[in-house]
This record gives C-alpha cells, sequence and structure tokens, in this order.
C-alpha cells in the first residue's frame, strides 16, 4: 500500500501556532491528511484556523488519538519535542525543524534506540513524508505528485520534489515519497527506506537521491546489490562541490576523500542502480531501470 | 565556526585542560609586553590562522632568544602560509601567538568527533601524533584508536583509562590521562563542538601530559547556546560574500564559474550546479536562500551574486515548499529594480504559490526568460553566458 504512512494516521503538529507550523498544517490538512489538531506548551485550550491546540502530546494524544506528529519546534527545542512525542506514545515523528545541533539528536537517537524501538522517526531538517492520494506529513507541495509505483527518497527537500515532478511528468506516479534530511544524524536512513520499500506491494521501483558526504548511500549500494528485488534509480548531487568546502549541510562534508560523488556513484553502478548523469535525468535514469538496464532483480517472487 | 589556537587555549583552560599559557598579538610592537609577560627563553612563535598543516609551512618557529624572537615574528607576521588545509592561495598571517617553549619527549594525537555511521561522538587517538598524522591515517589505520562515547553517559572514566594505556601512556599517570580525555569529551559535548583536536598532545619532560596544540570548532547549529563565543568569530579567516549571505540567512559558497545561482535547498543548489556543469557552463557560486528568506533577503542574494563581476548570466531555480514562489518572485523583481539587472536572466520556478509567483513576474517589467524543467534551464542559461562572455 505504501510505506510508514496510510490512510490510519491521525496526524498533530507540534509547533502549530508558528507562522510555518500553521502554513503547512492547514495545507496537509487540504490535501486530506487527518490533521487532528497541535500542541504549544502555554496555548492549550485555544483554537486555531479550526485547529485544536493541547499544552502537552501527552494530552493531545488522549483527546485526538494521534499517532503521528509533525514538528516545526524552533532548533534548540526540537529535540524535547521529539522526545515528548515518542514518551506520548506517537508511532510516527516528522521533524521537519532545521538546525538541530548534532549532539541533541546523537542524544535524540540514542534514546529512541534505548525506550522506544517502534518508533520512526522522520527527519530532521527534512521535508516529511508523503503517500500521494492518502496523505501527506511535511512541506512538500502536494500537487506535483500523484499516486503510483515509484518509492522516492532524498535527503535533499526541494531536489526530491525535482525527482517526483519528473516522475509524475512520465505518469507513473509515487507510492511513498520521503525526504530523510540532510544533516550528519538523521532518524531514518537510506537503508531503512529500502528494506520498506522491498516488502512494500505498492512500490515497483524505488529512486533514490544521495548527496556527496557520509557512507549512507554506499551502505544502501550494498543491500540493494544482495537483497533488492525492484530496480533502483538514482542520483548524486555534488559532483562539482569543491572537496573540503561545506554546501549548507552539514552532512554534505566531503573529507578524507570519502563521500565524493565519484565514490558514491561507482558504488551504486557497481549495484545495478542506474545512475543519472543530470538532475534533469533522473525520470529518465528510471524508465532505463524500469527496463531492466543494469541489473537484473534478484531474489524470487512470490508465488501466489 | 572554528576558532584561532589562542582562542581555543582559553576554553582549554577554563575546563581545567593543561595548556601552555601566552600572548596574541597583531603588531611587532606588542612584543616588548609580551617579553614582559614571558621573560623566559625559548619561545615558539606561532601564525594563527585557521588551518592545519602550520609547522610544515614555516608558520611555527622556536626562538632561542630575544633577538631571534624579533626575527621570527617578524617573519612569520604578514606571511602568506600555504599549507594542504588552505588551499593553493594560501592565508595570511595577522595574528601570532608567543608561548612558552615546551621540552617534551613524545608527540601524540587526540581529537573529537561526530561519527556519523555510529551517530555518537568518538575519539581517535593515536600514540604517533605530529604533522604526519593525517599520512598516518590514510596508510596505518590502525594505528589510530577510536574509543566511543555513549551520548547520554559520556565518555566513562574506564574508557579513558583502556585509552590511555592503550596509547602507551606511563601507568603513574593513568588518573591524569583519563582525566584529560575525559574533559575533552566534556567540552565537546557542552560546548555543541563539531570538532576538538589537540595535535600534538605531549608527555613533557617531567611525566606530565600537555596539550601542545589546539583546535576547536563550534558547531554552528549549536552556536545558538552559546553565544558567549559568537563574538569571537574571527571575519578575516572567512570570505567577505560568505559572510555577509549569512548574515541574511543565505548560504553562499564562491566557486570557480560565471553562471550566478540562486537556488532553494541545499540539494537543489548542488544539483543546478551539477547540471549547468553537465551543459558545458560553470556555476559561479552555491547560493541556497534555504526555506524561509523573505523577499528581502532573495535581494541581498541577488546583490550578493552581482558583487561578483565575473558573473555573466543568472539562473534562478526554485522548487517551492516552504519557501514560495511569489515571494522569490517578488524578491526578484525588487532587486532587479533596485541593483539595475542588466545580466541575462533565466527563471524555473516550479511548487508552492507557482501561479501567483508567474503572474508576479510575467506583470512586471523584468526581462527574463522563463524555463520549464531544471534541464532546459541548465541549457538556456549556459548559452547564454557564452554569448555574454563573447
Amino acid at each position: 500500500m505504501s510505506i510508514y504512512l496510510d490512510k490510519n494516521a491521525r496526524v498533530i503538529c507540534q509547533g502549530i501556532t508558528g507562522t510555518a507550523g500553521l502554513f503547512h498544517s492547514k495545507a496537509c490538512r487540504d490535501y486530506g491528511t487527518k490533521m487532528v489538531g497541535g500542541v504549544t506548551p502555554g496555548k492549550g485550550g485555544s483554537d486555531i484556523e479550526g485547529f485544536k491546540v493541547y499544552d502537552t502530546v501527552e494530552e493531545a494524544v488522549g483527546k485526538t488519538g494521534a499517532n503521528t506528529t509533525m514538528i516545526f519546534v524552533p532548533a534548540l527545542f526540537a529535540a524535547d519535542a521529539i522526545l515528548e512525542a515518542a514518551a506520548a506514545g506517537i508511532k510516527l515523528i516528522v521533524a521537519i525543524t532545521e538546525g538541530i545541533p548534532a549532539n541533541d539528536m546523537a542524544r535524540v537517537k540514542a534514546v529512541l534506540k534505548n525506550n522506544h524501538k517502534d518508533v520512526r522517526l522522520i527527519g530532521p531538517n527534512c521535508p516529511g513524508i508523503i503517500t500521494p492520494g492518502v496523505a501527506k506529513v511535511g512541506i512538500m507541495p502536494g500537487y506535483i505528485h500523484k499516486p503510483g509505483k515509484v518509492g522516492i527518497v532524498s535527503r535533499s527537500g526541494t531536489l526530491t520534489y525535482e525527482a517526483v515532478w519528473q516522475v509524475t511528468q512520465l505518469k507513473l506516479g509515487q507510492s511513498t515519497c520521503i525526504g530523510i534530511g540532510g544533516d550528519p544524524i538523521v532518524g531514518t536512513t537510506h537503508l531503512d527506506t529500502l528494506e520498506a520499500y522491498n516488502a512494500d506491494k505498492a512500490t515497483e521501483a524505488v529512486i533514490m537521491i544521495g548527496e556527496i558526504g557520509g557512507t549512507a548511500e554506499e551502505e544502501a549500494a550494498l543491500y540493494v546489490k544482495k537483497y533488492m528485488k525492484k530496480p533502483v534509480a538514482a542520483f548524486i548531487a555534488g559532483t562539482t562541490a569543491p572537496p573540503g568546502k561545506r554546501m549548507g549541510h552539514a552532512g554534505a562534508i566531503v573529507s578524507g576523500g570519502k563521500g565524493t560523488a565519484k565514490e558514491k556513484i561507482a558504488a551504486l553502478e557497481a549495484a545495478g542502480i542506474v545512475v543519472a548523469q543530470s538532475p534533469g535525468e533522473i525520470g529518465n535514469a528510471l524508465v532505463e531501470a524500469l527496463k531492466g538496464k543494469g541489473r537484473k532483480p534478484k531474489g524470487k517472487k512470490k508465488k501466489k | 565556526m572554528k576558532l584561532h589556537e589562542y582562542q581555543a587555549k582559553e576554553i582549554f583552560a577554563k575546563y581545567g585542560l593543561p595548556v601552555t599559557p601566552g600572548m596574541v598579538i597583531k603588531h611587532l610592537s606588542e612584543l616588548d609586553e609580551a617579553l614582559k609577560k614571558f621573560p623566559d627563553a625559548p619561545w615558539v612563535v606561532k601564525a594563527q590562522i585557521h588551518a592545519g598543516g602550520r609547522g610544515k609551512a614555516g608558520g611555527v618557529k622556536l626562538a632561542k632568544n630575544e633577538t631571534e624572537l624579533r626575527d621570527k615574528a617578524s617573519d612569520i607576521l604578514g606571511m602568506t602560509l600555504v599549507s594542504p588545509q588552505t588551499g593553493p592561495q594560501g592565508k595570511l598571517v595577522k595574528k601570532i601567538f608567543i608561548t612558552p617553549a615546551a621540552d617534551y619527549t613524545k608527540e601524540l594525537y587526540v581529537s573529537v568527533v561526530l561519527d556519523r555511521a555510529r551517530q555518537c561522538p568518538v575519539i581517535l587517538a593515536s600514540s604517533e601524533g605530529g604533522t604526519e598524522i593525517e599520512e598516518l591515517a590514510a596508510h596505518k589505520p590502525q594505528a589510530i584508536q577510536r574509543m566511543y562515547v555513549d551520548p547520554l553517559a559520556g565518555l566513562q572514566p574506564y574508557q579513558a583509562r583502556q585509552l590511555h594505556l592503550n596509547l602507551g601512556l606511563s601507568r603513574d599517570k593513568i588518573n591524569q590521562g583519563a582525566r584529560l580525555f575525559q574533559d575533552l569529551v566534556k567540552m565537546f559535548l557542552e560546548l555543541d563542538l563539531s570538532m576538538v583536536e589537540v595535535n600534538p598532545l605531549v608527555v613533557l619532560k617531567d611525566g606530565n601530559i600537555h596539550c601542545l596544540d589546539a583546535k576547536l570548532a563550534f558547531e554552528d547549529n549549536g552556536l545558538a547556546r552559546h553565544k558567549e563565543y559568537a563574538e569571537w568569530r574571527d571575519p578575516d579567516e572567512e570570505d567577505a560574500r560568505e559572510l555577509e549571505a549569512a548574515g541574511h540567512g543565505l548560504s553562499y559558497i564562491s566557486l570557480d564559474g560565471n553562471i550566478g545561482c540562486l537556488v532553494n535547498g541545499a540539494g537543489l543548489a548542488m544539483a543546478t550546479a551539477d547540471a549547468i556543469q553537465h551543459f558545458g557552463g560553470s556555476p559561479a557560486n552555491f547560493l541556497d536562500v534555504g526555506g524561509s528568506a523573505t523577499t528581502k533577503a532573495v535581494t541581498q542574494a541577488f546583490k550578493i551574486i552581482l558583487s561578483d563581476s565575473r558573473v555573466k548570466a543568472i539562473l534562478v531555480n526554485i522548487f517551492g515548499g516552504i519557501m514560495k514562489c511569489d515571494v522569490i518572485a517578488q524578491g526578484i523583481i525588487d532587486a532587479a529594480k533596485e541593483v539595475g539587472l542588466s545580466l541575462p536572466l533565466v527563471i524555473r520556478l516550479e511548487g508552492t504559490n507557482v501561479e501567483q509567483g508567474k503572474k508576479l513576474l510575467s506583470t512586471s517589467t523584468l526581462h527574463y526568460q522563463f524555463a520549464s524543467s531544471m534541464d532546459s534551464a541548465a541549457k538556456t542559461v549556459v548559452a547564454a553566458a557564452k554569448e555574454v562572455a563573447k
């Protein structure tokens, strides 16, 4: 059907009384997402543009049955917001906030790993997640999506939209699209989503957008080589980035010759992934992958 | 935000880490004061720049007497240091640090950084410190010790003692060494640092362990929590345009080409630069206007791009999410008016409020070419830049 986000999502927004939180809560509601309220400490009991506001996530969960949250809380308070959501029993946490200190995220991940293994965190510093035609929890423009069979995962926000738009124009549509975020520490990795897409019946092919820095794309490539049953196309941003220069994402630091675009592209191609040479060709790379270029899907198809 | 050695040592001292005090000077006339403070030879004169590899490049010199001190100080102050970390253009030395020389028997290396794969801080350490540490890491990776830190609990004393022993340090100094590693990690976590490095960490003649150098960088995201250090930023060490952009919430990085780029989102900005290069052009910059830029910030972005005289054409590539296309459109129109834009301008807009954005543009007096896809935008601007460059 989809991964992580389906029609059962009941969504609150943490930071709903802020400009961005409110704007995007409305956009999500307009798209068809079941937005059941919001949280801003100290503003509980009020009503803003038809959203009930609660002081705590626990209260919001108790009153609305929320199971999903979208976080717009300012950076220095966002780690607390994530942990509050997890403690209140929220199972899907989508952290949009940009600029959370890396040490905060290291602590958040450690707590989630120790105490909340069943919580799925997406982000931070990400556009969120959308299952077209069903629900969107994030800041992506809804209209560029179309229900379909392609899973799209990316570290970047706007570059995800670019890939989505190309797929929509090819009339293929998307199963679920996820921006995992560009920070050094994120809740959900490329690898996590590939495993989920591999198991998802609605997804027939995957587009993975990576960028320079780190080794997450290389790890994903190893998984594809060993286990992926579905065609994968990819693009790596940052071929022209000068080494050692920071390109706005902490994740995009090239250091010690590791994580360069060239290395990543080589690893992806070795795994049978069709890599687009220009960002305008992501859609074409997908078409090629669907035709069977690059590799033969591994694993046996389940017999019914 | 990177700090200079002398600033880092001030913070080290606050955390009880053993460093040698010294004095930073900007002019040779201040040498007398330094001599009054630290009268005993020998001294070390150290260039203060935001890059490593200073010693090999000639930016760190021993002075055995006062004459030598004056000579070395005058040599280093004002020189352009070129090290593997400065880039080929090098860095002008505007400050030097004068510090009493230490007598030591052994050089080691220690640093704390974030390990992305393990999602926790890690201490990297080696009993073979000094100027060749990068070569060592590349050719003999087993010589680098790694100790992972639980971000919730911090570095535990037993881990610190183990590291001390692994480095072959003397058993009688086990508590001193362990304390030092724990303090480094404590500082890293409390101050939201992205990197702290001591190279070399030394064993002094009297057996004590000592931080001979200190490198420290704040993670920019955490800096808002440590405002007292924000003013320690040295504007001399940073690209003026990059600094100005940061002041407006923009992320700007200068590149070598002639096509100015204004994009939202770091990934799309990188991909836009890639596309320009793919179609035979060359980007002059990377400029990410971010998710929440105002009309004013977009105007500033245009001014910064146009302040670069190499720019022959401009590409605006916006895929609106948080960023609304009408805000960008208004910013472009305002900026073009304000700066009297005459260069070819290619605009590609998609996403949130795109229709309002297109309408604003088409009803304005702005001269521009509209592109309907990323590839066509890149092709059009590459052709336009070539035309102007003729």
